[in-house]
């Protein structure tokens, strides 16, 4: 281990052991989140792809579930995680600013946001199992059918469109939850002081990462609600 | 710097802690690798032994030995565990996680946390899979395809997905882990074209670990989801597409195959360069063909499905860029050979391992090529010929890359020397053993002998009798290094700094290392592999 | 050759030759290589195994040498696949007037329609020197039909028909495999390709009963299920008449347009919703789980037998390519 005066001077407790300086252990992490990113993309990636070649192949049906999603709810979750990363965007300005106190109540709003974005999200696949679009035995699409008379609904291929709703929206969902308890813990070190000026990487981090989760879900809603909304 | 005598009061990482909670608790690199060593092991004699009373069913062309069920299960498990559970950790996390930090200078990778975390959820990811195989097993083929695994089997779908999606983040994790060590944690000095061709090809490896996972994480997800949810994405009878699962699946499995080797073709340059005493011939090349391999080997997964009922174009894209990523292996050879050319080259155990691998992995790499091939691959596709062509590249290959790493930097890791004889004694039962094994195996292909046969006819009998009496000796070969690396970490030749006199940081620093690594950050000033400024001590033996 | 100690099997369909060519150069090349680089290798060995005041000479490299090897393999790689290429489209494209013969896989058997309505389990009986055309599918996992003796294979998929063709050179009775594993008993779903002399096919033919030929049985169920109601032989029908439509182009009412296979009958007639045919309305009913695979293979049949193209005619030596089958991707 190095004992030349400048490492030792640099040695605050947040700088770890194995790196020289508090800029290599910033790069690493920053390199490091966005590479964890990248392999978001690919995970979600492959719905996308299913989601491409399913959506070509049975385009009446993803028109009709589409047009059956509430796109009140939709709009509004879209502008509550746009909402969010902004308080998220906001936060790091406060962590770079030495804003303690604005730093909390930032993310405390973010967490906010996020719980309300799941509780609209909870409500919408409530509303789907009422209506019997879960996939499965119970699956109906005589309501489907009723508001687009003027297409054939097939029962199976609709329900493709269902599977992957309800798997692209539970992946986000899934991945806003680990967001939100991640968030939980930076609020807590962020009301104990642990973040200056000098050292805010898990804020910066943990803001990537939202923003990646929000994201997706600009890509999840035009692709899941907006599928030819003007007939 | 330390000498035989000291080395036994000196401290180093393994006398540095003592206790279960300082191994289970560890953030350095080089317990985590141990504890890595440890459960790939545990899980190389669990596929092993499905694999010897696989050969042993197949003794006789009648189902004897175990049920038909029974078989499909062991031939699935065989696959997975040694390809999840083994095969691709393998060198990444027992000599990646040793080695990286140590041959760039660094004394840790950059996060030793996530390392550790790493091989936690792969011991979580393996405890579920053995649970799996206890209770029940499951019989889809290592590949899950659907509708079989989705909707037609009676097996232990989803616990065996879930325990396969668990490995998979580990395998990112150490891959994550890597790119952001080799890009931000070199020591002053060791530029990009310092480093040790085993970095390039872990670098190239953790690449695809990255990019390709995630794809079959949602694959297998996807998979669980059916089962579990009842969602219909692959369900032919509700619209969904069985080919879609392939081509979702293959897109990563084709990469893993990559993941599989490159690592041993990094082994395979420190060994060469060490008992030629040469540098790697066309290091450039060498390296950019690291690169080449992961960024080609992204685009060739359909290969694996030119009688799936792809379009007759795809299949001819698909066929031609096969043979593009041949090219940058091919390279390799021709480099390792020719590095060989005015060497001064010595028979030890790590150099009898990488001769073999030379020698198996051409022929398994060109036996790709007759895969590669639409004409012949019609033919010979979900044949032994696969499975012989595979079984080259990743048992006569990749373990043999492993083996031939664990012997060369045993001395560095545990501070004890091997025996030498037993060593090589070990190697050529391995080389031996293992082309008894799968030569026949190819000729049992092109004749038209399916796979995943419980039964087969009679006229194929001859030549599984063949590989099963191969397998008995390459099992014997495996066992030996157990047993003496065991036997030396108590008894044997305690190691000096630099045993065999190679280049590379790790032999700077002593046998075994200090926690951190070095005594004082290396500063880099020579290029890699100087060979022309290190003496060859003893242990390299002088051939007469 | 090597009787007693095969290294392939019998060569016994037109193109097994041209596959086994293919191969044995291969493995030619192969054992070159092999040779080349295990002697060079040996060489070195030898010649430079450490010495005592003998050091290694420190090499760079040779960039020339590098794209010496590397575009001299690549050029021997482009021809073996240009080879490859053109035996597997050949493989890949029936000629036209091949008989039909219709396969159904299922857990763990194989179920074959000739044309002239023979049903056979297990077996395929086929004379020789006729280009047969086996139009495929499944009615549960994947499967794959392979007879190594052909050198022909073609994964057999649920929800939709894939093609492969051959043409029969030696009597003979040959293994057909499974080669898609299929779960307990896929290592039981083998069978035999029959191969016989014309005459004692013949023979065979008229030997067992039949319910007349599959386009017939086809058409009565064409009747039975109603199908006459709106698929009328004139312009008037709720339905797009059916005569002459296999194989040509149809316009559909969203402008596609998509050529009328065995897939494309299949498709319509248990998901008619999918492709509806430009100026017709989506009111035909879906007729998944009203029909089986082997009524679906007799429909098809029926809607084939309606159109003027060459289809059941014993094209014995034909080798024209026929227009290549449309697959998905």
């Amino acid at each position: 281990m190095s004992d030349s005066p400048i490492a030792v001077e640099q040695h605050g407790p947040e700088l770890l052991h194995h790196f020289v300086d508090a800029e290599q252990q910033r790069d690493a992490a920053s390199l490091g989140m966005w590479l964890f990113l990248a392999t978001e993309i690919m995970f979600f990636g492959g719905m996308f792809c299913a989601y491409l070649i399913y959506r070509f192949w049975y385009y009446n049906e993803f028109a009709a579930g589409s047009r059956s999603l509430d796109i009140t709810l939709g709009t509004v979750n879209t502008a509550v995680l746009i909402c969010s990363s902004l308080t998220v965007a906001l936060g790091v300005r406060a962590a770079q600013m030495g804003k303690r106190k604005l730093l909390v109540i930032l993310l405390l709003l973010t967490i906010a946001f996020g719980f309300a974005f799941l509780g609209i999200k909870g409500m919408e696949w409530y509303h789907k199992f009422t209506e019997h679009h879960i996939p499965g035995p119970t699956f109906n699409v005589d309501k489907l059918a009723e508001d687009n008379p003027n297409i054939h609904i097939d029962l199976r291929h609709e329900q493709i469109f269902f599977s992957l709703y309800f798997a692209m929206t539970g992946l986000h969902a899934l991945h806003m939850i680990i967001g939100v308890g991640m968030f939980a813990f930076l609020t807590y070190y962020a009301w104990k002081g642990r973040y200056t000026p000098k050292y805010y990487t898990p804020v910066e981090m943990g803001g990537l990462y939202w923003h990646f989760v929000d994201i997706v879900w600009i890509y999840l809603f035009p692709l899941l609600y907006l599928i030819d909304r003007h007939h | 710097m330390a000498t035989a005598a000291v080395t036994a009061e000196r401290e180093h990482y393994l006398n540095k802690e003592y206790g279960i909670r300082s191994w289970l608790l560890t953030t350095d690199h080089k317990r985590i690798a141990l504890l890595y060593l440890i459960s790939i092991t545990f899980f190389f004699f669990v596929g092993g032994f499905f694999a010897l009373l696989i050969r042993l069913e197949l003794l006789t062309p009648a189902g004897d030995l175990v049920q038909a069920d029974t078989y499909n299960k062991l031939f699935t498990m065989h696959g997975q565990v040694m390809i999840f559970f083994f095969l691709i950790p393998s060198i990444p996390a027992v000599l990646g996680n040793f080695l990286v930090p140590l041959m760039i200078g660094a004394k840790d990778l950059a996060f030793p946390r996530i390392n550790l975390l790493s091989w936690y959820l792969y011991i979580i990811a393996g405890a579920i899979y053995v649970h799996c195989i206890l209770t029940g097993g499951v019989d889809t083929g290592w590949t899950f395809y659907t509708p079989f695994s989705t909707a037609f089997s009676n097996t232990k779908v989803i616990e065996a997905g879930i325990a396969i999606f668990i490995a998979g983040f580990s395998s990112i994790l150490t891959g994550l882990n890597f790119v952001v060590t080799i890009h931000r944690m070199r020591a002053p000095g060791m530029t990009w074209s310092r480093l040790p061709l085993f970095i390039w090809a872990h670098y190239a490896t953790s690449i695809i670990q990255l990019l390709g996972t995630p794809v079959l994480a949602i694959t297998l997800l996807l998979v669980v989801f059916e089962r579990a949810f009842n969602l219909g994405i692959f369900d032919p009878t509700r619209g969904g597409d069985p080919l879609l699962f392939q081509h979702l699946f293959w897109f990563y499995s084709h990469p893993a195959v990559y993941i599989m080797i490159l690592p041993a073709m990094a082994v395979e340059s420190e060994i060469v360069a060490c008992f030629t005493r040469k540098r790697i011939f066309g290091y450039n090349f060498v390296a950019m063909s690291s690169i080449a391999i992961a960024v080609f080997g992204f685009l060739v997964w359909a290969h694996h499905m030119f009688v799936a009922g792809i379009s007759l174009y795809s299949a001819l894209i698909f066929s031609i860029l096969s043979y593009l990523v041949a090219v940058p292996s091919a390279i390799k050879v021709f480099n390792w050979t020719a590095t060989m050319y005015r060497g001064s080259i010595s028979f030890t155990t790590p150099m009898l391992y990488a001769f073999g691998f030379i020698g198996l992995f051409t022929m398994g790499g060109l036996t790709g090529l007759f895969l590669a091939c639409l004409g012949i691959d019609v033919h010979v596709h979900d044949t032994y010929f696969v499975i012989a062509h595979f079984h080259y590249i990743m048992v006569g290959g990749a373990v043999m890359g492993y083996l031939g790493g664990m012997h060369f930097w045993w001395p560095k890791i545990s501070g004890r020397m091997y025996p030498e004889g037993w060593g090589r004694l070990a190697a050529l039962l391995v080389f031996v053993g293992f082309n008894l094994t799968f030569f026949p195996q190819f000729i049992l292909g092109y004749m038209g002998m399916p796979r995943r046969y419980w039964q087969y006819p009679p006229e194929f009998q001859v030549l599984n009798v063949l590989s099963t009496a191969g397998s008995t000796i390459l099992a014997v070969g495996y066992v030996l290094p157990m047993i003496y690396f065991l036997w030396s970490m108590r008894y044997g030749k305690i190691a000096e700094d630099n045993p065999w006199g190679a280049a590379g940081l790790e032999w700077k620093t002593s046998s075994p290392p200090p926690t951190f690594n070095f005594e004082e950050e290396p500063e880099v000033t020579w290029e890699a592999y100087n060979y022309e400024e290190i003496a060859a001590p003893a242990e390299v033996p002088v051939e007469r | 050759m090597f009787d007693n100690f095969p290294l392939w099997p019998a060569r016994a369909a037109a193109g097994a030759g041209n596959v086994d060519a293919l191969y044995i150069f291969l493995v030619a090349l192969s054992g070159f290589m092999c040779v080349a680089i295990f002697t060079m290798i040996l060489v070195f060995a030898t010649q430079y195994r450490r010495r005592r005041g003998v050091e290694a000479e420190q090499i760079e490299g040779s960039s020339a040498l590098e794209i010496t090897w590397s575009i001299i393999p690549l050029g021997i790689f482009m021809v073996i696949f240009l080879w490859g290429a053109i035996i597997y489209f050949h493989e890949r494209t029936p000629p036209r007037g091949a008989s039909e013969v219709y396969v159904v896989a299922k857990q763990w058997m194989w179920k074959l329609q000739h044309q002239e309505g023979q049903r056979e389990i297990n077996e395929l009986h086929v004379p020789v020197g006729r280009d047969v055309k086996l139009i495929m599918t499944s009615q549960d996992v994947i499967h794959s039909f392979y007879v190594p003796a052909f050198r022909i294979k073609q994964d057999v998929l649920p929800g939709r028909y894939t093609t492969a063709w051959f043409r029969a050179t030696k009597p003979g009775i040959y293994h057909l495999f499974c080669s898609q594993y299929c779960g307990t008993m896929h290592s039981g779903m083998i069978g035999q390709v029959v191969v016989m002399e014309p005459s004692q096919y013949q023979a065979w033919l008229s030997g067992g009963g039949t319910t007349g030929s599959l386009a017939a049985s086809g058409e009565s169920l064409f009747q039975q299920l109603g199908c006459t109601t709106c698929h009328r032989a004139d312009t008037q029908g709720r339905g797009p008449n059916l005569a002459g439509i296999f194989g040509k182009p149809v316009q559909l009412e969203d402008g596609r347009t998509v050529v009328a296979d065995e897939n494309y009958i299949r498709e319509s007639i248990l998901s008619p919703s999918a492709k509806i045919v430009s100026g017709f309305k989506p009111i035909m009913p879906v007729f998944q789980g009203l029909v089986g695979e082997e009524q679906l293979n007799a429909l098809v049949a029926y809607v084939k037998s309606l159109s003027p193209a060459p289809s059941g005619a014993a094209g014995a030596t034909s080798t024209a390519p026929a227009g290549t089958k449309s697959q998905n991707p």
